[in-house]
């Protein structure tokens, strides 16, 4: 059975640090999509058990009212994903993110302790959710069976830093660098049906290059995007969010697409502009997203 | 569990509390200073002792510097320091006395 919230709506993903109890106590009041909960990078080495236990009762006590509930556990080279995965579900984690995956094999592995750790702590199997971050070209490289490696799943996040690093390149503001892997990595998440989120984006001074880099992913077919401070939630939301006039116009193409084939009609105008069957979906998304997103109440 | 070495955790952050534990013999022996020690002091009491008491921790010097910790991150911070005082971090019992 397909879980309930494999495809819920995932414009923005905050990353907080776990070692922060300032940072993980209230984070829903920025109203994020998700909230990344990080046992990875932002935690210093010495202090990854103390991360734990922090995680284990925010993950208990703190109501996140609704927002998902993702946690980044370390990478299958570290002696720590075992126990983050234990504290994870124990906890009851929406998801975890894996961090460096490569392959197939790296989701299998996590998915095989993910449910020996729902059947320790008594967890429906199954209820905890998977996504990969891939961080390096032979992970990029590897998306397409990385999307297919499990039904738990839930989509793709390229990790920008760690891929340009073994790329032998950096992060230029241009967007050049990640281009292959972006183009890559949602064409694989599309075949496999599964989502894809775009790196982060650090320099919180350049909100105008956020705001471009923004609109760029969402025309390249992003779900949504990684982010590390509450300031570009907004900005993400508003790139992702069906405007009035195109929730407007889908209602058309839905109704006129409807109407038009009980008629025996294939191709006609909706606004001037040329509509036929394969509008269909990408109209019918647009509503399903404005829906998700509160802002359309209509019936269709 | 008995309190083996002289351990630490948290920081004296804002939202966050600075616990340590040392080895006694003489019960729990519990200092506590925060700077709302007199709206919150028996709070940030009962929840460190019941957190040790689950832990069936019975004796030790334990050391609070409370900065405007939640309850949860009292909690997670008092289990830290005497599982480290143990040399304890794999195969926790996340739902038995840790909760």
């Amino acid at each position: 059975m397909i879980h309930p919230n494999k495809k819920r709506l995932r414009r923005s993903m905050m990353f907080l640090n776990c070692q922060k109890p300032g940072l993980i106590k209230d984070p829903y009041i920025y109203k994020p999509d998700s909230i990344m909960l990080d046992l990875e990078d932002a935690v210093a080495e010495n202090q990854k058990d103390a991360a734990r236990y922090s995680l284990y009762h925010a993950l208990q006590e703190i109501d996140y009212h609704g927002v998902e509930r993702v946690v980044r556990i370390n990478g299958l080279d570290t002696p720590h994903w075992k126990e983050d995965i234990r504290v994870c579900v124990a906890g009851g984690a929406d998801t975890i993110r894996i961090a460096k995956t490569e392959s197939a094999k790296d989701v299998k592995i996590v998915e095989e302790h993910v449910l020996a750790a729902e059947r320790e702590f008594g967890r429906p199997e199954g209820s905890t959710l998977l996504m990969a971050a891939l961080e390096s070209c032979k992970g990029v490289l590897n998306a397409l069976e990385v999307c297919e490696a499990s039904e738990r799943l839930i989509g793709i996040a390229l990790s920008g830093g760690d891929y340009t690093k073994d790329l032998q390149t950096t992060i230029t503001g241009t967007g050049v660098e990640l281009m292959g892997a972006r183009q890559h990595m949602i064409m694989a998440a599309r075949a496999a049906g599964v989502q894809c989120w775009d790196t982060v984006f650090t320099n919180l001074d350049d909100m105008e290059g956020f705001e471009n880099e923004t609109r760029m992913i969402k025309m390249m077919g992003f779900d949504g995007k990684s982010l590390v401070n509450p300031r570009q939630i907004t900005v993400v939301h508003k790139i992702f969010t069906p405007t009035e006039k195109e929730i407007i116009f889908a209602e058309k193409v839905v109704r006129e697409i409807d109407d038009k084939k009980a008629k025996g009609i294939g191709v006609f105008t909706v606004d001037g502009k040329m509509i036929d069957i394969a509008f269909y979906d990408g109209a019918k998304r647009t509503l399903a997203m404005a829906k998700a997103a509160g802002v359309y109440k209509g019936d269709l | 569990m008995e309190i083996i070495n002289i351990a630490l955790a948290g920081t004296l952050e804002s939202s966050d509390a600075q616990v340590t534990v040392e080895p006694g013999e003489n019960g729990i022996e519990l200092t506590i200073e925060s700077s709302v020690i007199h709206q919150y002091g028996n709070q940030i009491r009962k929840v460190v002792l019941e957190t040790l008491e689950r832990l069936d921790v019975q004796n030790g010097r334990v050391t609070i510097i409370d900065k405007g910790a939640l309850d949860c991150t009292l909690k997670a911070r008092v289990e830290c320091a005497v599982y480290r005082s143990n040399g304890i971090t794999e195969n926790l019992p996340w739902g038995g006395v840790i909760k």
